[in-house]
């Protein structure tokens, strides 16, 4: 079995009124115990907003602490899931169905090992 | 290295090649699990051929052959290539698998592995040009250099994006199998786009000074052939078969002997393939049976009512307006809406048509300005229809359109002018 990382990519800032936060919590913990009952779920979760992010970075032989997220922009990492799958096929449908749930896009990467 | 009498021409290994490639890597992924592996060592087999046959000659079964060599090659490969412990056990594990494969199916069955490498090497994870390059690449035949001059990239670009491809295939997991039932309408359809797109790249060149590449037209329908022997059951299938053929029957008399572009209306019926075109009728008229009707279904059956008319003036625009009318319900795309328009400006006039035409979102397209310069012209707007000419010449990439574009407008002043109906109506 493959590992497979699902990325939710979440705009920064309150979610606009119109989405209704209650269901998509309601969706993704119904999407989790699916997962975990197919022996898929592997591990995940959601995410602190990027803004209070902090991150490393080496410099020389020092590493520096630079307050903020690691790439500026509109969207960012607002969560994952890592699910075992038998090839891209099925990490796919756990994708969609992850995508349905948070109303976000997601991005499938495949683990290395 | 000089053919002996009984020695084979190497462009006969290239062609067998180009034949036969697909089947091996197809049944060395399924037993390898490795595309890339599989190809290298189908490739190997093909070189070795290559060396020997001009001079000793063919042997009993060629494919057979291929196929036994490249089985060999592979487990060489893997033997080589594996770490110290794991090496003896998996080229062991790999050398019984190959020896306990069927021997390959006769030529022209039916078989599974093919199918599968067509799923894999179309699957919707890979972008659009991915995909077709793959399949010129490893269904069709077609050597890298092949596809990078199809594509107008350098070979090594092309390399570059199909070993891209591949890794993908391999570490992201996309599977080597047939979808399931309720996939495959969706994933059929993703092959489907790939044929026609290689089909009209062939058809009319995007770029370039030739209207019509013959030779991927002759792959597209290649590879429409195989999908129908593949796939018999599903009609659009069939529907993408017929439509290619029946486009393909007027290849002959689409340019001039200078090459310029000769419009539908225009051209020499006597000189359409009429084996193509009774072909296309047969596979239209399965499809009519099967009456589960698909945009590429439509499509023939519209370019079945022009192969029937016996002049351009006795088309039965009326039987064609009825199939865009169902083609716009099941695919509505402004480019659908303009070819609407040319049926519906013969049937209701040219005033009609413009009014619909005006309205599409199509500014970038140059086949709108040509359609929107052929009604203006006929509707004696003389001035409006020589600018939509150029707007149109302007906006196509192909040299042969735009000469005809220019002619057009220049004839637009001396009546009386040609004829542009139905221009579009094979434009997908």
């Amino acid at each position: 079995m493959k590992q497979y990382l699902l990325s939710i990519y979440q705009p920064d800032g309150a979610p606009p009124p119109t989405v209704d936060l209650e269901r998509i919590m309601r969706d993704v913990g119904a999407l989790q115990a699916e997962m975990q009952a197919a022996n898929a779920w592997v591990f995940g979760g959601g995410l602190h907003e990027a803004s209070i992010a902090t991150v490393l970075r080496p410099s020389g032989g020092d590493v520096l602490v630079v307050d903020g997220p690691f790439v500026e922009g509109k969207e960012h990492l607002g969560g994952f899931t890592v699910v075992r799958a038998a090839d891209l096929d099925a990490a796919l449908e756990w994708g969609r169905k992850l995508a349905r749930a948070t109303t976000l896009p997601i991005e499938v990467r495949p683990f290395r090992h | 290295m000089a053919a002996s009498p009984s020695g084979v021409p190497p462009e006969a290994i290239a062609r067998l090649f180009t034949r036969e490639s697909a089947r091996a890597i197809a049944i060395l992924t399924r037993l390898s699990g490795d595309l890339d592996l599989a190809e290298d060592a189908v490739q190997e087999a093909f070189a070795e051929a290559l060396a020997h046959w001009p001079s000793t000659g063919l042997p009993p079964s060629p494919v057979g052959w291929i196929l036994t060599t490249a089985k060999r090659k592979l487990v060489d490969r893997v033997r080589r290539e594996s770490t110290r412990e794991s090496r003896e056990a998996q080229a062991m594990h790999l050398h019984a698998l190959l020896r306990a494969d069927d021997p390959p199916p006769e030529e022209g069955g039916v078989d599974d592995d093919r199918l599968r490498l067509i799923f894999t090497c179309c699957h919707p994870a890979l972008a659009l040009h991915v995909r077709v390059a793959l399949t010129l690449r490893l269904l069709g035949g077609l050597t890298t250099a092949e596809v990078a001059r199809a594509f107008l990239v350098s070979e090594a670009t092309m390399a570059q994006r199909l070993a891209r491809a591949k890794r993908k295939i391999r570490d992201a997991g996309i599977p080597y199998r047939v979808p399931e039932a309720s996939e495959l309408p969706g994933r059929i359809d993703g092959v489907l786009v790939v044929v026609y797109l290689v089909f009209n790249e062939g058809y009319t060149a995007s770029a370039g000074d030739g209207l019509v590449r013959g030779d991927l037209c002759g792959e597209a329908v290649r590879l429409g052939r195989l999908l129908r022997l593949l796939l018999p059951e599903e009609p659009e299938v069939t529907g993408l078969l017929a439509l290619m053929l029946l486009i393909d029957s007027r290849r002959d008399t689409r340019t001039s002997a200078e090459g310029d572009l000769v419009l539908l209306a225009d051209q020499d019926r006597t000189r359409w393939h009429a084996a193509l075109i009774a072909e296309g009728h047969a596979l239209v008229r399965e499809c009519l049976r099967l009456n589960r009707p698909g945009p590429y279904q439509l499509q023939a059956a519209i370019q079945a009512v022009h192969a029937e008319a016996p002049s351009a003036a006795r088309t039965d625009w009326r039987q064609i307006l009825r199939l865009y009318d169902q083609l716009l319900a099941c695919q509505p795309s402004p480019v659908v809406a303009l070819n609407r328009a040319v049926a519906l400006a013969e049937v209701e006039g040219p005033a009609a048509a413009l009014a619909v035409v005006d309205a599409l979102p199509l500014a970038g397209f140059h086949v709108f300005h040509a359609v929107r310069a052929d009604l203006l012209r006929r509707l004696g707007r003389t001035a409006d229809a020589a600018l939509a000419y150029d707007a149109a010449a302007a906006a196509t990439g192909n040299e042969a359109e735009r000469a005809f574009l220019r002619r057009s407008c220049r004839i637009l002043f001396a009546a009386p002018g040609p004829h542009l109906t139905g221009a579009v109506t094979t434009v997908p």
